[in-house]
């Protein structure tokens, strides 16, 4: 430390007494200090106003939901192209045509694959943080399952159903709301005996497309996923291939509209 | 390998609404913020095993998002002495007077402290950090930390008061 960066004591006590840094007995002794010097008095109250409007201007942000793509760190598609709106504005409109030919050359198929790729990616991430749970694998359990359905209908403004996987040996435990890519989700979670965890993932699907059967994998997890009618459905689970379509099936047969 | 990923998942996770406040702070957009959050998980998942379990979890996580964002200011290399012009993304409703400044003033100012400046305040005002813990989230001894903090708070009250920035309400 350079002798530059050395504060005097009586300076350094100010901040530590608007930081809560100081003991009783030294906080004492600085208040009795600000009652004698106005300059340090002035100084403290800017710092403390100052500490305060921080707190006010960021404290928020941590209790804002985390985008689903940020947890466990998995590899989110940059959001950069949002600045491509600014971009727009200033006129870079031969960066929007090289976009746009790339957009071409991929082909439908493509383009179709990617837009689907974050149902894999948030399904399988919903699947990897909630199984685990032991105390709260589920926001509402299936002792609720009328109230279950009837909040998540509400909050994805489409009739939602909770399918019943018994026949196969998976029972219900419950659901929960889900951020997703396409606003609010739906997250239910099965069990069978010998405590396997699978989850059915169900997101908004605006476009009204409709997809058979896919299967993919993300970072261990297996999903078989379609898109039909009013929602996207993606079974997680870490079975084989041919269980999880089984589920996925038993799933489709009664969502089906 | 398996078993521990959910775990280390879980406790990562839990760490994350913090570094998304702090990345949001630093950088005033919310986009490289948070490019900045999984930058800094991704780091954080691929170098697990150098954190040494039982010690602060988030203090390790706030050094490597540090020295990311430094790094990248540096590679950025626009102006070592300002950083980003924030655009402000708050809700004016939330920018009441009660506190006696103008929220987007302060937003500003904060704006035009150099990234280290910014760093200490961010981490002593906003996220509560001992002096002890700036210190050893960025790697400086504790006298810098003061030293530091009374550079970037006199500057902000000069910015308030001075020729370039708006007038300080001051409240009592």
């Amino acid at each position: 430390m350079s002798a530059r960066e050395r504060i005097p004591e009586e300076i350094a006590q100010l901040h530590a007494y608007v930081d809560g840094e100081l003991d009783p007995e030294a906080r004492r002794e600085v208040e009795l200090r600000l009652g004698q010097d106005s300059e340090a008095r002035r100084a403290v109250a800017d710092y403390t106003a100052l500490r305060d409007a921080l707190g006010a201007l960021y404290g928020p942000i941590a209790d804002e939901p985390v985008p689903p793509d940020l947890l466990l760190g998995s590899r989110r598609p940059r959001r950069r192209w949002l600045r491509w709106s600014g971009a727009l504005a200033a006129g870079l409109v031969i960066g929007i045509l090289a976009g746009w030919g790339g957009w071409q050359l991929r082909g439908l198929e493509g383009e179709l694959a990617s837009e689907e790729n974050y149902v894999v990616r948030e399904a399988a991430m919903a699947y990897a943080v909630y199984t685990p749970e032991v105390r709260h694998p589920v926001e509402v359990d299936r002792s609720q399952e009328q109230h279950l359905i009837a909040w998540l209908t509400k909050r994805l403004g489409a009739p939602v159903k909770a399918p019943h996987l018994d026949r196969l040996g998976f029972e219900l435990m419950g659901g929960r709301l889900l951020a997703t890519e396409e606003g609010p989700g739906a997250l239910f979670m099965y069990q069978d005996a010998s405590g396997r965890r699978v989850t059915l993932y169900v997101c908004l699907n605006d476009e009204r497309k409709t997809t058979s059967f896919r299967f993919d994998r993300y970072r261990g997890v297996s999903v078989f996923y379609w898109l039909d009618e009013h929602f996207s459905y993606a079974v997680a689970g870490d079975l084989d291939r041919s269980e999880l379509l089984r589920l996925a099936e038993e799933v489709y047969s009664q969502v089906a509209v | 390998m398996r078993s521990l990923e959910p775990e280390v998942g879980r406790l990562l996770a839990a760490q994350i609404p913090r570094l998304r406040r702090y990345a949001r702070a630093l950088t005033a957009d919310p986009d490289e913020a948070d490019d900045l959050v999984q930058d800094c998980l991704e780091r954080g998942w691929s170098r697990i095993h150098l954190w040494k379990s039982g010690t602060d979890l988030r203090a390790w996580l706030f050094t490597i998002m540090h020295n990311l964002y430094v790094n990248g200011v540096k590679r950025r290399a626009a102006r070592p002495e300002s950083g980003p012009l924030p655009a402000s993304h708050h809700d004016p409703r939330s920018m009441g007077q009660e506190h006696g400044l103008n929220l987007r003033d302060v937003e500003r100012g904060l704006a035009q402290l150099s990234p280290e400046l910014r760093s200490v305040l961010l981490l002593v005002c906003v996220e509560g950090m001992s002096y002890r813990e700036v210190a050893q989230v960025l790697g400086v001894p504790e006298g810098t930390v003061m030293s530091r903090l009374h550079r970037a708070r006199e500057r902000m009250r000069r910015w308030f008061d001075g020729d370039t920035g708006p007038a300080l309400r001051r409240v009592k």
